[in-house]
C-alpha cells in the first residue's frame, strides 16, 4: 500500500469504523451507566435538587483559593490544556468542515496561526501533566495504564496534525494520514477509557449537586 | 550542406536539425528553456546542447489504451513551437494513433517494423489504461490492449506512461471500475517506467521528461515512480495563495467575497496539500494560469486515485464516507446493546439485592470472635 | 464459623452500586485533587489514603459486573476479582481514615461523591466482616442496649431529676401531643449533660411544648457508623417509633453530626417511606425561635472566637447559616476561619472514627489540620455544635497543649438567654 492509498484507507473505510464505535460505544456507556438506576429519595428535601445538579454543573468549573494552592499546577495545566484542546479540535476552519460534513451544520473558525499556537501550547501542557503525574506521589500511585493510555491518545493527533500542517518529517499524505489515523485511534479507545469524563462529567456534577440541592447546601 | 539527406534514423539530433534549418541560437535557446524547466544549473546548458547534438533520434512507439486522448492534446498545444516542435523534431513518433498519417493496416505494419527494427531500443510511450476485466473492452486491430503492450514492453528500452491513466489507472479505474482497469506497473516489472502523471500532464512536463531521457538518460524518480525535478513539490508549497491558507482566509463558496479576492480554496476542495506536480510553478498554456490561479482548487489530477478521493468540492479533511448516516446506524446499534447490557445490569443488580442476608450484630460479634 | 463471607460483601457491592456511582467512577480521571482536600491525606501524606483510592475493590466489583468492557477484561484475566485479603486490607482505608466528612466530595472538579460511596462499600465490608472492632461493639451496645455507649434509661432519668431540681424546669417523659421530641446522644449524657439544661431552658422560655421518650433517647445512628444499613434501620425505626407514638410535629437531633444525617437524611429512605414529622437540627430549632423572636439574648462574649463547622450539620446537612446568625447574637469579636463553612476542615474523628480504637494515632495526627486552622487565628475560644467534635477537639487541644476551651453553641446562647414574660416556667 502506498502513501495514497494509506491515505484513501484512513480517510475511508476507517474513519467510517472509528466514528461507528465511537458512537455506539458512547451510546452504549450511557445505558451502562443509567440502568444501574437511583433509589427514590424519601426525606423532604431542603432546597430543589434540579437546580443543585445544575448549579454543580457550573460550580466545579471553579474552585476556592485554598483548594487552588494546594493543586494549582493540576488545575492551571489542566485549563491550559483542556481550553487548548477545545481551540484545535473545534475552532479549526480543517476541522470544522468534518464537523459540518457529520452533523450538517459548522460554525465560525478562528484563524489558523492562532489554532497553531494553540495546538503548541496544549502540547506543552500535556508534557508538564505528564511529568506531574509521574513525580507527583498521588498521582503516580492512582495512575494505571488506562492513564497514560488516555495521554498518549490525545498527544498523538496533537503533535500529527501539528506536523501535518507544517509538513515536518513525512510526506504530507503521511503526516495527514498517521494524523487521521490517531484520531480514529483516540475514537475507538474513548468510551472504554476515563476519556469518557468528556460526557460523564455532567451526570456525576449533576447527581453530586442534586444532593447538595436536597440537603440545601450552598457553597 | 548534404549529397544525399541520410535516413532518418542515421542522423544526429543536430543534423537533423540543421536539416529542418533551425537555427543554432534557437537550439540553444531550447536547450535553455529545458534545463530551466528541470531547475538545472546554466552551466548545463553547453553539456545539454552537447548531448542533444549527437544524440540520435530514438524511435518512440505511442501506444494510446483506455484514455481520452486529452494528453496528445495537452501535448500538442503547440503555444511556444520552439519546445514542443523541436522534441518532435528529436525524435522519430512511429505510431501514434492521433498524430500519424497511416491507418488501419498501414499503421500496425509501421508499429512492427519500427519494434523489429529498433527492437531493444525504442522508446515506448502509453496513455490510457489497460482493461483485465474483458479485452474485449479495449483492443486495436482486434489485439487486446493487454497483449499489444506486453509485446511492445518487451522490446523497450524505457516505458514512458503519460498521463494518470496509464500511470495510475485514472479515471477508468474509479470506482466501481468496471473494466477492471489498471496501470503500466501494474502489469510490466521487468522495464525502467517514468510515471508523468497529470490528467493531462502539463505540456512541458512531458516533453522536458523525453528531453531528460534522451540528454540524460532516466531521471530520478520519487516513490510513485514520477521524475522528481517535476514532481518533487507540493502544489501547496508553490501555491501563491497560501498566505491565505495560513492566516485561515478561506473562499466559502465560488462568487463570494473571499473567492473574488482570491482567499485560500480550502474550503472547496483544494487537494493541493497532497498533490505533487509543477503546476503552481509552471502552470499551463505556456504559463498563462493554473486551476487554483483560476479560482478553482486543485483536484490532485497527478496523483493515484484522485477520482476517488473524496469529491473535488469536500475539503481535504472530509472524511469520504458518508458519516450522517454511520452515526445514526452507529446510535442505533448502541441502543441496541445498551439495552441488553442495561437489562442484565438491572437483573444482576436486582439478584443482589434479593439475595442480601440481614446482617445482625450477632453475626458480626461472631465474626470478630467477641 | 463465620457467616459473614466474602459472597455476602461482593454482593452487598452489586446491590448498593447505582447510576450516580456508576457516572463517578466513569469520570475519575486520577487527578489526585480530593487527596489534598482530605485531612487524613493532608496530614499523613501516604497516597494509599487519597480518598479515591479508598474505593478501589468497589471500583472493581463495578467494572468487572456492570461494564461490558470490564466484562472482558475479567474474562481475559486482566481484571482480578476482588478477594478478602484486599477487603482486610481496605479496613483501615475505609474506617479508620475517613470520617465521611465530604469535603472530597465538594473539592471534585469532575463532581464524584466519594463520601457517598464510601458509606456504600462500608456495606460489603460489615457484610464481609471486615469491620473495625470498636464499631462493631458500639452497634452491639446500641442495638442491644439502646446506646453505643451502654447508656440505659435509668442514668438518664437519674440526670433528669437532677436537672429538674437544680433548675426548677420540667423535664417531660412521653408527653404526648407535644410539639417537639428531642432526641439525646449518649456523649452529652455522658460529658455534656449541660446541653439538656441548655435546652430544657430555651424551649421552655419559648413557650413550646416538648418531650423526652423512654422508650428511645439514642439519637446517634451506629448502623450508619459502621455502614450497615440493616443495622441502621432497626435503630432509627426505634425513633421514628417513639415519634410517631407520641404524636409529635417535630424531632430534634441533638449537637451531633451524624445523628443528624441519620436522623434527617438516611431515616426515611432505611424506612422506606416518608415521616411524618419533621426532623430537625437543634440549631435549626434555635435559629427558627430566633427569627419567630422568641429566642431573646443579653450581653456578648468577651473573648475573641470562631467557629468549628461540624461536616455533617453545616457540609453535608446545609445548615450553614443559622449557626452563625446564632453566635453574632452572643459574640462581637467572632472571626471565621479561613477555610469556613462548606469547606471548613473535620475535627478528624466523625463518621465512626471515634468509636474506632484502630485509629486513635491516624485520629490525632488528623486534628493537625484543626491545629493549623487555629494557629492562623489565635481565637481564644472555639465554639462548635457537635459533642463528638466537641470530645475530639478537647482531645486534639490536650494532646498538643493548646489553651484553647471549646463550647457548645446551645449552651452559650442559654448562658444569655433573656428571660421571656409569658415563658413558662
Amino acid at each position: 500500500m502506498n502513501e495514497v492509498e494509506f491515505l484513501q484507507w484512513v480517510k475511508g473505510p476507517a474513519f467510517s469504523i472509528a466514528l461507528f464505535i465511537f458512537v455506539a460505544g458512547l451510546v452504549l456507556r450511557l445505558f451502562e451507566i443509567l440502568s444501574l438506576g437511583r433509589k427514590v429519595n424519601y426525606a423532604v428535601p431542603k432546597g430543589d435538587p434540579m437546580q443543585g445538579g445544575l448549579r454543580e454543573i457550573f460550580r466545579r468549573f471553579g474552585t476556592d483559593k485554598a483548594t487552588f494552592q494546594r493543586s494549582m499546577l493540576t488545575i492551571v495545566a489542566g485549563y491550559v490544556f483542556h481550553i487548548g484542546l477545545f481551540v484545535v479540535i473545534f475552532l479549526l476552519a480543517a476541522h470544522v468542515e468534518v464537523f459540518k460534513s457529520v452533523f450538517g451544520f459548522g460554525w465560525p473558525h478562528l484563524s489558523t496561526p492562532v489554532v497553531d499556537a494553540f495546538a503548541v501550547i496544549t502540547m506543552l501542557a500535556l508534557v508538564v501533566l505528564l511529568i506531574h503525574r509521574l513525580q507527583h506521589p498521588v498521582k503516580r500511585f492512582l495512575s494505571s495504564p488506562g492513564d497514560y493510555v488516555a495521554w498518549v491518545v490525545t498527544f498523538v493527533p496533537l503533535l500529527t496534525g501539528y506536523m501535518a500542517y507544517h509538513h515536518l518529517l513525512l510526506s504530507p499524505q503521511m503526516m495527514l494520514g498517521l494524523h487521521i489515523l490517531s484520531v480514529e485511534v483516540l475514537l475507538i479507545v474513548f468510551p472504554f477509557t476515563k476519556l469518557m469524563h468528556t460526557f460523564t462529567v455532567f451526570l456525576s456534577r449533576w447527581y453530586n449537586g442534586a444532593s447538595m440541592g436536597l440537603r440545601g447546601v450552598k457553597s | 550542406m548534404r549529397m544525399q539527406t541520410p535516413s532518418p534514423y542515421e542522423q544526429t539530433l543536430g543534423e537533423h536539425l540543421r536539416s529542418q534549418g533551425i537555427s543554432r541560437r534557437g537550439f540553444l535557446k531550447f536547450c535553455g528553456l529545458l534545463a530551466s524547466s528541470m531547475a538545472l544549473a546554466p552551466a548545463m546548458i553547453p553539456k545539454i546542447a552537447a548531448a542533444l547534438e549527437q544524440a540520435k533520434r530514438p524511435s518512440v512507439i505511442w501506444l494510446s489504451f483506455q484514455e481520452c486522448t486529452g494528453c496528445t492534446e495537452s501535448l500538442t498545444r503547440s503555444h511556444s513551437p520552439s519546445i514542443e516542435g523541436l522534441i518532435f523534431d528529436a525524435i522519430s513518433l512511429d505510431y501514434h494513433h492521433t498524430l500519424q498519417a497511416a491507418s488501419g493496416d498501414a499503421a500496425e505494419h509501421a508499429r512492427e517494423e519500427a519494434m523489429k527494427a529498433h527492437y531493444g531500443k525504442y522508446v515506448l510511450v502509453v496513455d490510457g489504461s489497460i482493461p483485465l476485466d474483458n479485452p474485449g473492452y479495449s483492443t486495436i486491430a482486434g489485439i487486446s490492449n493487454l497483449d499489444m503492450l506486453k509485446e511492445a514492453a518487451a522490446g523497450a528500452a524505457a516505458i514512458i506512461a503519460v498521463g494518470t491513466c496509464s500511470a495510475y489507472g485514472g479515471l477508468p479505474k474509479a470506482d466501481p471500475n468496471p473494466t477492471g482497469a489498471v496501470s503500466v506497473s501494474d502489469i510490466i516489472k521487468d522495464k525502467p517506467i517514468i510515471n508523468v502523471p497529470g490528467c493531462p500532464p502539463i505540456p512541458v512536463v512531458i516533453t522536458g521528461v523525453i528531453a531528460h531521457f534522451l540528454t540524460f538518460g532516466l531521471p530520478e524518480l520519487d516513490s510513485l515512480g514520477r521524475p522528481k525535478a517535476f514532481y518533487g513539490q507540493n502544489i501547496h508549497d508553490r501555491c501563491y495563495r497560501r498566505p491565505f491558507y495560513d492566516r485561515g482566509l478561506f473562499a466559502e463558496t465560488f462568487d463570494d467575497e473571499g473567492a473574488k479576492a482570491g482567499w485560500c480554496l480550502y474550503k472547496l476542495g483544494c487537494k493541493g496539500p497532497v498533490t505533487y506536480n509543477a503546476c503552481a510553478t509552471t502552470k499551463w498554456n505556456d504559463g498563462t494560469s493554473f486551476p487554483i490561479e483560476s479560482g478553482h482548487g486543485c483536484i490532485g489530477c497527478s496523483e493515484p486515485n484522485f477520482w476517488d478521493f473524496g469529491g473535488f468540492y469536500k475539503a481535504l479533511s472530509i472524511p469520504t464516507g458518508s458519516s450522517g448516516q454511520n452515526v445514526v446506524y452507529a446510535a442505533a446499534a448502541g441502543i441496541a446493546a445498551g439495552v441488553a447490557i442495561g437489562a442484565i445490569n438491572k437483573k444482576s443488580k436486582t439478584e443482589a439485592a434479593s439475595s442480601h442476608q440481614t446482617v445482625t450484630v450477632e453475626e458480626l460479634n461472631q465474626e470478630s470472635g467477641s | 464459623m463465620s457467616t459473614l463471607t466474602l459472597e455476602r460483601g461482593i454482593n452487598a457491592f452489586k446491590a448498593q452500586i447505582d447510576a450516580p456511582m456508576a457516572s463517578f467512577f466513569s469520570s475519575c480521571v486520577s487527578c489526585g485533587m480530593c487527596a489534598e482536600a482530605c485531612l487524613f491525606y493532608t496530614e499523613n501524606p501516604e497516597p494509599r489514603f487519597t480518598p479515591i483510592y479508598k474505593l478501589e475493590p468497589l471500583r472493581r466489583v463495578w467494572e468487572q459486573e456492570y461494564t461490558l468492557i470490564g466484562k472482558l477484561k475479567a474474562k481475559l484475566g486482566l481484571s482480578k476479582p476482588v478477594t478478602d485479603a484486599e477487603l482486610a486490607e481496605w479496613q483501615e482505608l475505609v474506617y479508620n481514615n475517613c470520617s465521611l466528612c465530604g469535603r472530597c466530595t465538594l473539592i471534585c472538579p469532575v463532581g464524584n461523591d466519594i463520601t457517598y460511596m464510601i458509606r456504600k462499600m462500608r456495606e460489603g465490608m460489615v457484610a464481609s466482616g471486615h469491620a473495625p472492632e470498636g464499631l462493631i461493639g458500639a452497634s452491639t451496645r446500641a442495638v442491644q442496649i439502646g446506646s453505643p455507649m451502654g447508656v440505659k434509661l435509668p442514668a438518664l432519668q437519674a440526670q433528669v431529676r437532677h436537672l429538674e431540681k437544680s433548675s426548677g424546669l420540667e423535664v417531660p417523659f412521653d408527653k404526648e401531643g407535644a410539639e417537639y421530641l428531642l432526641m439525646l446522644s449518649s456523649m452529652e449524657i455522658m460529658n455534656y449533660p449541660e446541653y439538656l439544661g441548655a435546652v430544657a431552658k430555651i424551649l421552655t422560655n419559648a413557650g413550646k411544648t416538648w418531650t423526652l421518650s423512654s422508650e428511645c433517647f439514642e439519637a446517634t445512628n451506629s448502623g450508619i457508623q459502621i455502614g450497615s444499613s440493616d443495622i441502621a434501620r432497626e435503630l432509627v425505626s426505634r425513633v421514628v417509633a417513639a415519634a410517631e407514638k407520641l404524636k409529635v410535629k417535630t424531632v430534634i437531633s441533638p449537637e451531633c453530626g451524624h445523628a443528624y444525617t441519620a436522623l434527617r437524611w438516611d431515616g426515611p429512605n432505611l424506612i422506606g417511606r416518608p415521616y411524618t414529622f419533621a426532623a430537625k437540627h437543634i440549631v435549626e430549632v434555635l435559629d427558627e425561635l430566633r427569627a419567630e423572636g422568641l429566642l431573646q439574648t443579653e450581653g456578648f462574649e468577651e473573648s475573641k472566637l470562631t467557629f468549628h463547622d461540624p461536616c455533617q450539620l453545616v457540609r453535608r446537612g446545609g445548615v450553614v447559616e443559622q449557626p452563625r446568625n446564632l453566635l453574632n447574637m452572643v459574640a462581637k469579636n467572632f472571626v471565621e476561619m479561613a477555610d469556613h463553612g462548606t469547606l471548613n476542615w473535620c475535627c478528624g474523628a466523625g463518621g465512626g472514627v471515634s468509636a474506632n480504637e484502630d485509629a486513635e494515632e491516624v485520629k490525632m495526627k488528623a486534628f493537625q489540620r484543626k491545629k493549623k486552622q487555629l494557629d492562623e487565628l489565635h481565637v481564644d475560644t472555639l465554639v462548635t455544635a457537635c459533642a463528638n467534635c466537641r470530645i475530639q477537639l478537647e482531645e486534639g487541644m490536650e494532646v498538643n497543649q493548646m489553651d484553647i476551651p471549646v463550647l457548645g453553641l446551645t449552651e452559650m446562647i442559654a448562658e444569655h438567654l433573656v428571660e421571656r414574660k409569658g415563658g413558662a416556667a
